[in-house]
C-alpha cells in the first residue's frame, strides 16, 4: 500500500535543487500566463508544485509573480474548480502568506465561497475575519426569499463563531437565529426539480413536484428534516441540513443566559415576562424573540427526528444516520432544557419513550448515553426516577460491550464528565467498578489517562480493599476477557481455555467477571486462578494491561492515604505483604508492582507509624523468611528499613523489649544465613544495599534494647572476613565491598557508645521539626548523620 | 467541529525512526493556535506553519502507536487487499478513538478518531463532545473515497500528486470542518458532483 515509489517522490520533492526549482517555477509561470487553455499539462505542473511546497517542514517562498498569478487564478470566477483548489492549496503551504489575510468584498463571488481557506497560518485573526463575517451576514439579510445565501455560509459562520463568539453583535445573533429557525422549520416538503426534468412530451406545468419521503419509503408526514429523502433537494432543504448540522454549537455559544454582549439585567426581565406568557403554548411562537423562537423550532425538529428514527430505514446509510440523529437530537434537547426548564416537561415523555425503545437492543447502546445524560441533568426537575436507567447502564453495558472501543470511550467520558454527580447521587456507580474496569482491561492503553482521573471517584472506604485486589488482578481480568473472545492464538492458550470451561474453576472466573463490588475482597484460591491463566501470560492484551497497573496503583495509594483511617491502613499493609507473593506471573509485572509497594509501604508507615507494632506478626514472619530476599528483594529491603525506622517506643507505646528482641533475632538469623563464609557457600544472590540495610536495621534495634548490643557487635565484626571471601569479591564490586565494610565498622563503633547510638539511630518522632535543629543538643544527631553521609557518599569532599 | 484530517502511514518507513509516521495528506480546519513563541514575540507565518506541521506529526505518532497496540491486542492479521477490493479492505479495517490532552498538541483537549486500513491510517481530530457517531460515519465515507479515488491499495503515488481530489472531497463532505447529517440521497447528490469533478 505504501510503496517505495511514494517515499522516493517525497524525497525528490524535498531535495530538489534551487536551480531546478527556479526553472520549474518559471515553467509554471509561463503555463499560467499563456493564453491558450493548457489543461492537463497545467494541472500536472500545479500538482507537482503543490507537492514541492508541502513536502518540507520549512516553507518555500514562491517568486512574487508566480504568487500573484496563482492568486488571480484563485479569484477568477471562470477558472474550473480544480485550478481553484490547486492554487489555493499551493498558496496555503507557501510563503508569502500575507496575501490571504485581506478579504476585499469583490473577491467573494457566491460560488467561490466554498473554497475559502481560513486555516492558513497567515489568516484567521479576529480583525481579519470581521469583513468576511459582515459579508456573509449581509447575504443572509437579503429580502428575496428565493435567493438562498451561498451553501457554505453556515459552515463558515460556524467556524468563525467557534473561534470567537464575540464576532457577532447582539443584532447579528438575532438575525441569524431568525434565519436558522426558518430553515429548520419551514423548508419545503416537496422534492426539488430534477436537472433532467421533463421530456419532449411533458409540459413543465403538469409536472407537480413529488413530496419527500421518510427513510422507510412512506410519504413525509410532517415538516422537512435531514431524515427525509427525495430525488433532488431544493436550496432551502440544503440549508435545513446545514442548519441542523451546526445548531448544537450555535445554541451552546449563544444561549440567552450567557449572551456575549448584552445588558443582561434588562433582557432577562423582558425574557421572563415573555416566557411566562408563551411558555405553555408553542403556537404563539411568532411572538417570541429570535433566540427563544429558534429554541422552540429546534425543539420541534428534534422531537420529529426522534419519532422518525423509529422507522425502519431501507438503506443502511440511513439507519446509521438515524442513530447519529438520535444522539444529536437528545443532546440538543438537553441543551434547550438546560436553558429553559419549561421544556423539560415537554421533553420527558419523548425521551422516556425513546429510552423504552432503545434499552432492549444493545446495538443502540451508544445512543443511550445522551439519554442517560439527559436523565442526569433533568430528572430531578421533572421528578422522574432514574435509578433503573443507571442500574442498567452500569451493570449491562460494561459487561457485554467492553470490546467496542467507541462505546468504551464514550462511556468512560460520560463518567468523567459527570463524576461529581455520579459519586453523590448514583449509588450504583461506585459499586460498579469491577464492571467499569472491564473497559480498561480490554482497551488498556487507550483509556489509561481517563481511568487515572476516574479512579479516585471509585474509591470508597468500604470497598477500598476490594478495589486494590481488583487492580492487582486486572491482567487476570484481561486474560479472562481475552479467553472469552478467543483473540490470542498462542500455543498455551488452549490449556487456559480448557480450564475456563471446567466446573472447578467456574467460581473463580465468575468472581473475576463479577459486575458489582461487595461480594468479598478477594478469593481464597487466587493462586489457582493464576495457574489456570498461565497460558495467557504472553497475550499482548494481558501484557499491555500489566503495564498500566503500576500507574493505577500509584493513583490508588495517593488517594487512599488521604481518606484511610487506622484500621484501613493496617489492612492495606496486610494486603501489601500478602499480595507481594501472590501476583499473576507476567514478565516483570511482579518487579514493577513491588516497586510501587515499596514506595507506598514507606508512605503508609510514615502516615501511621504504630502500624509496625500492630502488624508485627505478619511483618516478623515476612522478615524472617530468607527466601523472600530472592523473590522480592526490593520489597524486602524496604520492609526491613521501615522495621528499623519505626519499631521503637517513641512511635508506639506498645512496643516492648520482647518485640524488639524477636525482630532482632529474626533479622540476625537471616543475616547469618546469607553471610556464611563456608567454602561451599554460594555467591550472594542479593545486592549490597540489602546487606547494609539489614545491618543498619540490626544496629538500630540493638540501640533500643541495649542487651542486644554485644550480639550485634559480634555479627558486625564478622562482616570484614565475609566481605573479603572469595565468592563475595567476585560478585560485588570493590566499591561496594568497601562500602559494606565501612558501614559495618561505623555501626560497630557507634554501638560501643550506647547512648550516642541511641540518639543517632533512634531520633525522637518529632525530630523533623525545626526546633530540634536550633537547639544544639538535639541537633547533634542530625548533624552527625549529615556529616557521616557526606563523608560516606561524597568522599571527594575530603581534603586530598 | 473537526480540527484536522490526516492520512498517514502506520507501517514502518525506512528512513524514519521507529514509531514515526509519514504524513501523506493533512488538512487543518481548526482555529488559530496560540501565536506566541517562547520569547513572547508573535510567531512569523513560517514559524506558525512549522508549528502546525509538528502538531500533525504529534497526532500521527500517537495514532500510529494506538493502531499498533490495537492490532497487537486483537491479534488480527492484515490480509493484503489489492486494487478493486476497497470494500473488503474497509470491512477489515480497525478503528478506534483516543483523547488528546490539552497541549498535546492542540491548545485545548481534543479527540482523535482513527481508521486503520492496512499500512495507512485516516485520522479525524474533533473537538470534545462532538457527535462521534456522525464523525465515525463521515470518516468511513472519507476513507472509502480516498481508497477509491487515490488508488491507495495500489502502488502508485496519487495520494501525493492528486491531493486536490481530497480537497474537493473535504470541501463537500466536511466543509470548513463541519460534520454533516447526510442521508443517502444527500450523499448521492454529492457523489454526483464529486464524480464529475474527478472525471475532469
Amino acid at each position: 500500500m505504501y510503496a517505495p515509489g511514494t517515499e522516493s517522490l517525497i524525497k525528490q520533492a524535498r531535495e530538489i535543487q534551487e536551480e531546478e526549482l527556479q526553472k520549474f517555477y518559471g515553467r509554471v509561470l509561463k503555463q499560467l500566463q499563456s493564453s491558450k487553455d493548457a489543461g492537463g499539462e497545467l494541472v500536472d505542473s500545479l500538482q507537482r508544485l503543490h507537492l514541492i511546497v508541502s513536502a518540507t517542514k520549512y516553507a518555500r517562498t514562491l517568486p512574487p509573480e508566480l504568487s500573484k498569478k496563482l492568486q488571480a487564478l484563485l479569484r477568477s470566477p471562470s477558472s474550473p474548480e480544480q485550478f481553484h483548489a490547486l492554487s489555493s492549496a499551493i498558496l496555503r503551504e507557501s510563503l508569502p502568506l500575507s496575501a490571504q489575510t485581506t478579504w476585499p468584498a469583490w473577491c467573494f463571488p457566491r460560488y467561490r465561497m466554498s473554497t475559502l481557506h481560513m486555516s492558513s497560518p497567515g489568516a484567521g485573526r479576529k480583525e481579519d475575519l470581521l469583513p468576511l463575517c459582515q459579508h456573509l451576514l449581509r447575504s443572509l439579510e437579503s429580502r428575496q426569499p428565493e435567493i438562498q445565501p451561498p451553501k457554505h455560509t453556515l459552515p463558515i459562520l460556524s467556524k468563525m463563531f467557534t473561534f470567537s463568539s464575540l464576532l457577532l453583535s447582539e443584532d447579528q445573533v438575532n438575525l441569524v437565529s431568525r434565519k436558522l429557525a426558518d430553515w429548520l422549520r419551514y423548508a419545503s416538503v416537496h422534492q426539488g426539480a430534477s436537472i433532467s426534468s421533463g421530456g419532449f412530451f411533458t409540459s413543465p406545468r403538469t409536472r407537480q413536484p413529488a413530496l419527500m419521503t421518510e427513510v422507510d419509503g412512506a410519504v413525509a408526514g410532517d415538516f422537512f428534516t435531514v431524515l427525509c429523502v427525495g430525488q433532488n433537494y431544493t436550496d432551502d432543504q440544503w440549508m435545513n441540513m446545514y442548519t441542523f448540522s451546526m445548531v448544537k454549537s450555535w445554541l451552546l455559544t449563544y444561549n440567552t443566559e450567557g449572551s456575549s454582549n448584552v445588558d443582561s439585567d434588562d433582557r432577562s426581565e423582558m425574557d421572563s415576562s415573555v416566557m411566562s406568557m408563551v411558555s405553555a403554548t408553542s403556537s404563539s411562537s411568532r411572538l417570541l424573540p429570535p433566540k427563544e423562537r429558534l429554541r422552540e423550532k429546534a425543539f420541534e425538529y428534534c422531537h420529529r427526528l426522534i419519532e422518525q428514527s423509529d422507522r425502519k430505514a431501507l438503506k443502511r446509510a440511513d439507519a446509521e444516520l438515524q442513530k447519529a440523529c438520535m444522539v444529536e437530537a437528545v443532546s440538543v434537547m438537553d441543551i434547550i432544557c438546560s436553558e429553559d426548564a419549561s421544556y423539560v416537561y415537554r421533553a420527558f415523555p419523548c425521551i422516556k419513550a425513546l429510552h423504552g425503545r432503545l434499552s432492549t437492543d444493545l446495538a443502540f447502546a451508544r445512543a443511550l448515553l445522551p439519554v442517560a445524560q439527559f436523565y442526569l441533568n433533568h430528572s430531578e426537575t421533572a421528578a422522574v426516577d432514574s435509578e433503573a436507567i443507571f442500574c442498567q447502564l452500569f451493570s449491562r453495558f460494561p459487561a457485554e460491550l467492553f470490546n467496542e472501543p467507541m462505546l468504551a470511550f464514550e462511556f468512560v467520558h460520560f463518567c468523567l464528565h459527570n463524576v461529581s454527580v455520579l459519586q453523590e447521587k448514583v449509588a450504583v456507580y461506585r459499586r460498579s467498578f469491577p464492571n467499569l474496569l472491564k473497559f480498561l482491561a480490554w482497551n488498556g492503553p487507550g483509556l489509561i489517562s481517563e481511568f487515572m482521573e476516574l479512579l479516585p471517584s471509585l474509591l470508597a472506604p468500604d470497598t477500598a480493599l476490594e478495589l486494590l485486589h481488583t487492580l492487582l488482578d486486572l491482567p487476570c481480568l484481561a486474560a479472562t476477557l481475552d479467553l472469552q473472545h478467543r483473540c490470542f492464538q498462542g500455543a498455551k492458550m488452549a490449556v487456559s481455555l480448557e480450564a475456563f470451561r471446567q466446573p472447578t474453576y467456574r467460581g473463580l472466573f465468575l468472581y473475576i467477571l463479577r459486575p458489582e463490588a461487595g461480594t468479598g475482597d478477594t478469593i481464597d484460591r487466587l493462586s489457582m486462578l493464576h495457574e489456570a491463566l498461565e497460558g495467557m501470560v504472553e497475550s499482548p492484551r494481558v501484557v499491555h494491561c500489566a503495564q498500566i497497573v503500576p500507574v493505577l496503583l500509584h493513583v490508588y495509594f495517593n488517594t487512599v492515604t488521604q481518606l484511610a483511617d487506622e484500621r484501613l491502613i493496617n489492612q492495606l499493609l496486610q494486603v501489601l505483604v500478602e499480595r507481594s507473593s501472590l501476583l499473576y506471573n507476567i514478565k516483570s509485572f511482579s518487579i514493577e508492582v513491588q516497586r510501587v509497594f515499596s514506595m507506598h509501604l514507606q508512605t503508609l508507615c510514615k502516615l501511621h507509624p504504630p502500624l509496625i507494632v500492630d502488624q508485627y506478626k505478619e511483618l516478623l514472619e515476612f522478615a524472617s523468611t530468607t527466601t523472600n530476599i530472592y523473590s522480592k528483594e526490593d520489597f524486602y529491603t524496604h520492609l526491613v528499613w521501615v522495621i528499623g525506622e519505626y519499631l521503637s517506643l517513641s512511635y508506639n507505646p506498645c512496643c516492648t523489649v520482647e518485640l524488639i528482641t524477636s525482630f532482632f533475632e529474626g533479622l540476625e538469623a537471616v543475616l547469618f544465613e546469607i553471610t556464611q563464609v563456608r567454602q561451599s557457600a554460594s555467591p550472594p544472590r542479593y545486592t549490597p544495599r540489602l546487606l547494609t540495610v539489614l545491618m543498619t536495621a540490626l544496629a538500630k534495634l540493638a540501640s533500643r534494647s541495649q542487651d542486644l548490643i554485644p550480639r550485634a557487635s559480634l555479627f558486625l565484626s564478622k562482616i570484614h572476613s565475609f566481605a573479603h571471601s572469595g565468592p563475595v569479591e567476585i560478585c560485588f564490586s570493590e566499591d561496594d565491598t568497601e562500602e559494606i565494610i565501612t558501614c559495618a565498622q561505623e555501626l560497630n563503633n557507634l554501638l560501643k557508645l550506647p547512648n550516642v547510638a541511641q540518639f543517632v539511630l533512634t531520633p525522637a518522632a518529632q525530630a523533623d521539626g525545626p526546633r530540634w535543629h536550633r537547639d544544639t543538643n538535639t541537633a547533634l544527631p542530625h548533624r552527625m548523620r549529615a556529616i557521616s553521609s557526606l563523608l560516606q557518599n561524597h568522599s571527594s569532599f575530603l581534603p586530598a | 467541529m473537526v480540527l484536522c484530517f490526516l492520512i498517514h502511514t502506520v507501517c514502518p518507513v525506512g528512513v524514519l525512526s521507529a514509531g514515526e509516521s509519514r504524513i501523506l495528506y493533512s488538512r487543518i480546519f481548526g482555529q488559530e493556535e496560540p501565536v506566541l513563541s517562547g520569547e513572547g514575540r508573535e510567531l512569523t507565518p513560517e514559524q506558525r506553519r512549522l508549528a502546525q506541521k509538528e502538531r500533525h506529526n504529534v497526532v500521527a505518532r500517537q495514532v500510529r502507536s494506538a493502531v499498533c497496540l490495537s492490532r497487537e491486542a486483537s491479534g488480527s492479521v492484515c490480509a493484503e487487499a489489492v486494487l478493486g477490493e476497497e470494500t473488503v479492505a474497509l470491512g477489515e479495517a480497525d478503528s478506534g478513538v483516543l483523547s488528546l490532552g490539552p497541549g498535546e498538541p492542540f491548545a485545548r483537549q481534543s479527540v482523535a478518531l482513527w481508521l486503520g486500513v492496512q499500512a495507512l491510517a485516516f485520522t479525524l481530530v474533533c473537538q470534545p463532545y462532538e457527535n462521534l457517531l456522525l464523525a465515525e460515519g463521515t470518516l468511513h465515507k472519507l476513507a472509502r473515497y480516498c481508497l477509491e479515488e487515490l488508488r491507495l491499495l495500489g502502488l502508485g503515488s496519487e495520494v501525493l500528486l492528486k491531493s486536490d481530489r481530497v480537497d474537493a472531497l473535504l470541501q463537500r463532505l466536511l466543509p470548513h470542518g463541519q460534520l454533516l447529517f447526510l442521508n443517502h440521497r444527500f450523499a448521492q447528490n454529492m457523489d454526483k458532483e464529486l464524480s464529475s469533478y474527478m472525471s475532469k
